[in-house]
């Protein structure tokens, strides 16, 4: 019995050890963003490897995910005889929910891993030492131009996917569903609000920075060899998404709880 | 000058550095030798800052390495690591220039290039090496680029972390000649770390043998074969019987 809560004290401690690091971590990031020297090619390079890159993955996820929507809500919308909600629902729930989330997935699937191979490789291989004795922070060469690219890029991704995921809606509802396209597109528009479109781009920057900050906090911490690159990468992605999940329930608690 | 006092450094239980004292004077070539995981890369690292001592003090011309500006201290440094440690993000001259091209000692981009050929061809490359990448290179050539790129803002100081590791015979031949060369012509205070006896004759002015996590023995070179000392002697002759324990 003893044993067993004290490996439950232990797991409970690790976790709180590993939180901790990782709040340093973040504040650190934060210090060094606001102090130069600032690494500008490092930064467009970053942004076009995070966002530009990423377009085609949260485009096909958010295209597929706008037309599954509007067969679900259509279905289920027969049932109280409120098959006319489709464009209005798909387009709320695009914007409020899905597009974040599932770009915001999308992205710490294609970008922690990377980021964190990346920087877990080239700890590895001393080339983070090699910076330092180049009289070059890593924190400011690797971490912020990644970070800043991160949050700056995936808002926008998430927009984009927005407007596919609500095209597919528009595809699906038109063409299987029987909606006139101008009523679609009519309906669409008509019910939204403000606050409909700022909270998911607001979630899809906290999601960016979420997602850049976990693939280097894990690329910095990588273990030796190949074994601990690999444990790094996966550490990554699975600690990105889970933060993406509870990220998004607290800031729609914030947003839509009134 | 680099004074090493009194240094202790553990990792957990694991105690590496048990008192390490070291003096080396200016313009001289130190050899650091000593067996696998005896700490002599932690006491290099040490020396840059990248390891921070439990104990002991570290100064580099009467300056703590704690206390010294890091931009300037480390501007004063280059250093070839072992597996060369080159970005693999970017061409070869940016490599070489990496110092250049940023920072306090950064340059125009064209003058940085040329001092980075100027660089290579000096370790024994030809310019065309410049916009290729460290992948399209052999080991030997990395560490060429390696070495290039350690004396490319002109350090006073340069370290060398196993320069001839996974080289074969002849290319480290290589290697130490251009080390010894180097050195000599940019009146250079080296710091090398070794187990390649080979590279400890050829660019050793004097040699301290790390054991235990102490400087068991340091003297100058032509000392080193009849100094008597028994931890150096079972070293450099490779035997298995002697203090050292060998692990079957």
């Amino acid at each position: 019995m003893i044993k067993f809560v004290a490996s439950i004290g232990r797991t409970v401690l690790a976790i709180l050890a590993s939180v901790g690091r990782i709040s340093t971590y973040v504040g650190q990031t934060l210090m060094h963003m606001v102090r130069g020297p600032f690494y500008v090619k490092e930064f467009l390079q970053a942004l076009l490897s995070i966002g530009y890159y990423s377009l085609p993955v949260v485009g096909l996820t958010a295209f597929f995910t706008g037309g599954a929507l509007a067969l679900q809500i259509y279905s289920g919308g027969a049932r109280f005889s409120a098959e006319t909600v489709v464009p209005s629902i798909v387009a709320i729930g695009m914007l409020r929910e899905l597009g974040p989330v599932l770009g915001g997935l999308m992205v710490a699937a294609r970008v922690a891993s990377s980021v964190a191979a990346e920087i877990g490789t080239m700890k590895v291989t001393e080339q983070i030492d090699a910076l330092v004795t180049l009289s070059t922070h890593p924190m400011k060469y690797l971490t912020v131009p990644r970070v800043l690219a991160a949050t700056l890029s995936v808002p926008i991704l998430v927009g984009v996917g927005d407007v596919i995921g609500i095209m597919g809606g528009y595809v699906v509802g038109t063409t299987r569903l029987g909606f006139n396209p101008a009523t679609y597109l009519h309906n669409t528009v008509e019910f939204l609000e403000f606050w409909d479109v700022a909270s998911g781009l607001v979630k899809g920057a906290a999601f960016g920075f979420i997602v850049a900050v976990m693939g280097c906090y894990y690329g910095m911490n990588s273990g030796r060899g190949a074994q601990g690159v690999g444990q790094a990468t996966k550490s990554a992605v699975v600690a990105s998404s889970v933060m993406i999940l509870a990220a998004n329930y607290l800031l729609t608690e914030a947003f839509f709880s009134a | 000058m680099i004074i090493l006092d009194n240094v202790h450094k553990a990792f957990g239980p694991n105690k590496i550095l048990q008192g390490v004292n070291l003096t080396i004077p200016k313009g001289e070539s130190m050899v650091i030798i000593g067996g696998s995981g005896t700490g002599k890369s932690v006491t290099l690292k040490s020396v840059l800052g990248l390891v921070t001592p439990d104990s002991g003090t570290i100064s580099v011309d009467g300056i703590n390495v704690l206390d010294a500006d890091r931009d300037a201290f480390l501007a004063r440094f280059g250093m070839l690591f072992q597996g060369a440690a080159l970005f693999d993000s970017m061409p070869v001259w940016q490599n070489v220039a990496f110092r250049l091209l940023r920072g306090s000692l950064k340059r125009p981009r064209d003058e940085a290039r040329e001092i980075a050929i100027e660089k290579l061809r000096r370790v024994g490359l030809k310019p065309h090496v410049a916009d290729l990448y460290p992948a399209e290179l052999s080991g030997g050539m990395q560490k060429r680029v390696g070495l290039a790129r350690a004396i490319a803002a002109d350090p006073e100081i340069i370290f060398f972390d196993e320069p001839t590791t996974g080289l074969d015979p002849i290319m480290s031949g290589v290697i130490n000649d251009l080390i010894r060369e180097i050195v000599v012509e940019m009146g250079a205070t080296a710091m090398t770390i070794t187990h390649d006896m080979t590279s400890v004759r050829a660019i050793a002015d004097r040699v301290a043998m790390l054991h235990d996590g102490v400087i068991q023995w340091t003297g100058p070179v032509k000392e080193m074969e009849t100094c008597g000392d028994p931890y150096v002697d079972q070293f450099i002759h490779g035997r298995a019987e002697g203090p050292i324990e060998a692990v079957r």
